[in-house]
């Protein structure tokens, strides 16, 4: 086991919000992070911003991983950064993944997402990166 | 601030079921932070008025839908809940996807339900180690009734009945004939069983065949266990489960078996946790202290039987034994 007593596993809230229902890439990412030792709260399918935030609080997450496939990513992803903020849960960094364009990608640094993975983006990279975002291993 | 301060500032705000403290105190419960162990000792006493109710059964069978349901008819009778779900961690990466959630999430809710995952982490028998003191602390935070849905679990995984003070053993049509029903495990802890995904056919059959265990069986305490059956997808059932569920925990009043209950449970935990120290002591000194390393060189080596090395460890070294946590 890769488990040290010293440092809990990453907890790490994987959701969709939104209404598209093509949740393969959501749980494959899932899936990867479970295997590189992170304990992973699949939310799944059409979860409103409001139900990702008030999940990422109860479950005292890590991070919070939004897919969306849909196009509404520039309404939803600002929204659930916004709602952690006025729920005193800003420090709870977000990430992305799906199709979302780079001048959009941009727009949300801005805004504070801290990574964003397109289409092509390795699982390796994936659990690296989330693992620098918070900053330890698991 | 001194600690004393934050100890009570932090007692104060899970009294207030405040749902940030809440939530982080959990954290600090699983990882066993030393630093939290003041604010535990100050809630203990306001501990013990929940109506806790374990609920278990093999791995598919949809407990993560019937409690889901149950949310939703305690919140209808005015009462609040809170859930802690249990799912396996990896023996192999130790990590876990926790997806019970995503079964409870339906919109119905507001400050009256808390639903907190929970990856066992290497602890056997269908719960984590730190599900009991969550449990405890969500008492403290006056939830009426706390929920713990176990791992899908084994035949052998049967320590919820030392959380809960009713077990709900949850099965479904065909999963063996009458014969599963005698062996001795999960279907000796059911206070109540529940024939789940009674829409489908052998549901009726299902259903017969526990109520005749339940009638050819001893009771335990005087208590013979009462057998329902539901459907999450109708829904139907879930009124008269809950009803059984109450119907056992007055049993347990009116006869006073709380009493001796919750003795028993709390000289398990007490086991569990010096089973834990003991672990945690001699791991690291099988390296570090000469005379672990010894002893395990002689039992290898043939000279020494385990049993033999057993005793001698828990009468304690020669020396005075160093302090430890």
């Amino acid at each position: 086991m890769t488990k040290n007593p010293a440092a809990p596993p990453i907890r790490v809230l994987i959701a969709k919000p939104g209404l598209d229902g093509h949740d393969r890439g959501a749980k494959v990412v899932a899936r990867a992070l479970r295997d590189a030792g992170m304990e992973v709260i699949y939310a799944g399918l059409r979860q409103t911003p409001e139900e990702i935030v008030r999940a990422a609080v109860e479950e005292d997450v890590d991070l919070v991983g939004l897919s969306i496939l849909s196009g509404a990513h520039m309404e939803l992803i600002p929204r659930v950064v916004r709602q952690l903020k006025s729920q005193k849960a800003g420090r709870i960094p977000v990430f992305a993944g799906g199709i979302i364009p780079d001048e959009d990608a941009k727009r949300l640094r801005k805004l504070g997402v801290r990574a964003i993975y397109g289409p092509g983006t390795s699982l390796e990279e994936i659990v690296r990166s989330v693992r620098a975002i918070v900053g330890r291993s698991s | 601030m001194s600690r004393a301060d934050s100890t009570a500032t932090t007692a104060r705000a899970i009294r207030r079921r405040e749902l940030r403290t809440l939530a982080q105190s959990i954290s600090r419960i699983e990882q066993d932070d030393p630093t939290f162990a003041p604010v535990e000792r100050s809630l203990y006493g306001g501990t013990g008025r929940a109506t806790v109710v374990g609920i278990t059964g093999p791995l598919g069978v949809g407990k993560s839908s019937l409690v889901s349901r149950l949310i939703a008819h305690l919140r209808a009778i005015h009462r609040s809940v809170a859930v802690v779900a249990v799912d396996p961690s990896s023996p192999f990466s130790g990590g876990s996807v926790l997806g019970d959630r995503i079964r409870m999430e339906r919109g119905d809710r507001d400050a009256g339900v808390f639903i907190r995952s929970m990856a066992s982490r290497g602890y056997s028998g269908g719960i984590a180690l730190a599900t009991r003191r969550t449990v405890r602390l969500l008492d403290a935070a006056g939830f009426d009734v706390v929920l713990v849905e176990t791992v899908g679990s084994g035949q052998v995984d049967v320590d919820i009945r030392d959380v809960a003070s009713t077990s709900v053993v949850v099965l479904i049509p065909h999963l063996g004939d009458e014969v599963q029903t005698l062996k001795a495990g999960l279907f000796e802890i059911a206070d109540v069983f529940c024939v789940n995904k009674s829409d489908l056919p052998g549901a009726d059959q299902a259903r017969r065949d526990l109520v005749e265990l339940v009638a050819f069986g001893t009771p335990r305490d005087g208590w013979r266990p009462l057998v329902t059956a539901t459907s999450t997808t109708l829904p139907a059932g879930i009124e008269e489960l809950w009803n059984s569920i109450e119907r056992h925990e007055r049993f347990l009043d009116e006869k006073e078996l709380r009493g001796p209950l919750r003795r028993r449970q709390a000289l398990q935990e007490i086991l569990d946790l010096m089973k834990r120290r003991v672990e945690q002591d001699l791991l690291p000194r099988a390296q570090s202290d000469p005379e672990v390393r010894g002893l395990l060189d002689r039992v290898v080596g043939g000279t020494l039987d385990p049993p033999s090395a057993a005793r001698r460890l828990l009468k304690g070294p020669a020396r005075p034994r160093s302090k430890t946590t």
